[in-house]
């Protein structure tokens, strides 16, 4: 059996710090793809005309300072049997950081942000099956008081998440 | 279902690669396999889309990228699919989504996201959006994010 959950601690995104043309390069790079062959740092190595041991130490520093969240597989979450939603509530600002942290305590949320609209704020839950994304969102709105405005997915266009470095 | 073997490795690499020479033998000896038993699962994941992508993801704001905006449209349904293609052709557009439309207060299906570095950024990209797939006579609406609380993928793990 497979589950799914998130993290439930909070993380504020912060500000960007310094990369030189070669980190900018590997970000960029690294977005398209990693080989999956004995080697395959020296295969984007080689790539960069850079050495194994430079591409290795880089990563672990554009890791550790947090400009890169992760390393690793990106997982289709409807192909892993789990279910996303992206949902939304109309916040009162006096009570604006409540609800937020209500609203961040669900393990079940992905991702949350304020926005510019009555809608004030934006969430992403994520389970590990259809069937738990509305039982989530009744508790969501039992715990706030507040109607959540559930808007999943109907149809994808385009996801190409990739950012120049 | 997904092979348990595919799932233990799912968990084993989903906080991240091994930055070592040969990442892929130290994750074979962790699951007490072959290296190229794990060079074989993991392309047969990713051809069959269960891994949508390897690689580094990024902490968008740590890359300058300030401003992300969700631009949304109240487009006819009839027209929604040919807008969504032609609008996921151009570069800075991140995401495109068509979603249920939520009564008087939310009257948007066509949903679309910028990553800018910049707000003047992202409005002159609007307008661009706007005069390129010729969407000047749908309601539209842009919603900057003004803070982020959390942000996170998935983690799985096995029953035992």
């Amino acid at each position: 059996m497979l589950n799914t959950f998130t993290v439930s601690k909070d993380r504020t995104c912060k500000n960007n710090l310094h990369m030189d043309k070669i980190d900018r390069t590997i970000i960029n790079t690294l977005q398209e793809g990693f080989p999956i062959c004995s080697s395959p740092y020296k295969k984007v190595a080689e790539g960069l005309r850079i050495s194994e041991q430079e591409l290795l130490d880089r990563l672990k520093v554009l890791l550790e300072s947090g400009i890169l969240s992760r390393f690793g597989p990106m997982y289709h979450a409807e192909h892993m049997g789990g279910a996303l939603t992206l949902a939304a509530v109309k916040a009162p600002e006096q009570n604006y950081d409540n609800i937020a942290d209500m609203i961040n305590s669900f393990p079940e949320v992905a991702h949350n942000y304020a926005r510019e609209h009555a809608l004030n704020m934006w969430f992403v839950l994520a389970t590990e099956t259809p069937e738990q994304i509305q039982p989530i969102i009744q508790t969501i709105e039992n715990k706030t008081g507040l109607k959540v405005y559930n808007m999943p997915k109907i149809q994808e266009y385009f996801v190409g998440l990739k950012l120049e470095a | 279902m997904i092979d348990p073997i595919d799932l233990q490795l799912i968990v084993a690499i989903q906080e991240g690669l091994p930055i070592v020479a040969r990442p892929y033998k130290i994750i074979a000896g962790q699951l007490d396999l072959e290296e190229q038993e794990i060079i074989e699962r993991l392309s047969r994941l990713k051809q069959q889309g269960l891994i949508k992508r390897l690689g580094v993801i990024v902490k968008h704001r740590r890359l300058g990228y300030q401003s992300n905006a969700m631009v949304v449209f109240d487009m006819p349904d009839k027209l929604v699919k040919q807008k969504g293609e032609q609008i996921s052709q151009l570069a800075f557009i991140n995401l495109c989504y068509l979603r249920p439309r939520r009564g008087e207060l939310w009257p948007y299906n066509l949903f679309c996201m910028i990553h800018g570095k910049s707000r003047e950024l992202v409005l002159q990209q609007l307008t661009q959006l706007i005069d390129s797939c010729a969407l000047n006579d749908y309601p539209y609406d842009i919603l900057f994010s003004t803070r982020c609380f959390k942000q996170r993928g998935a983690i799985y793990s096995i029953d035992k």
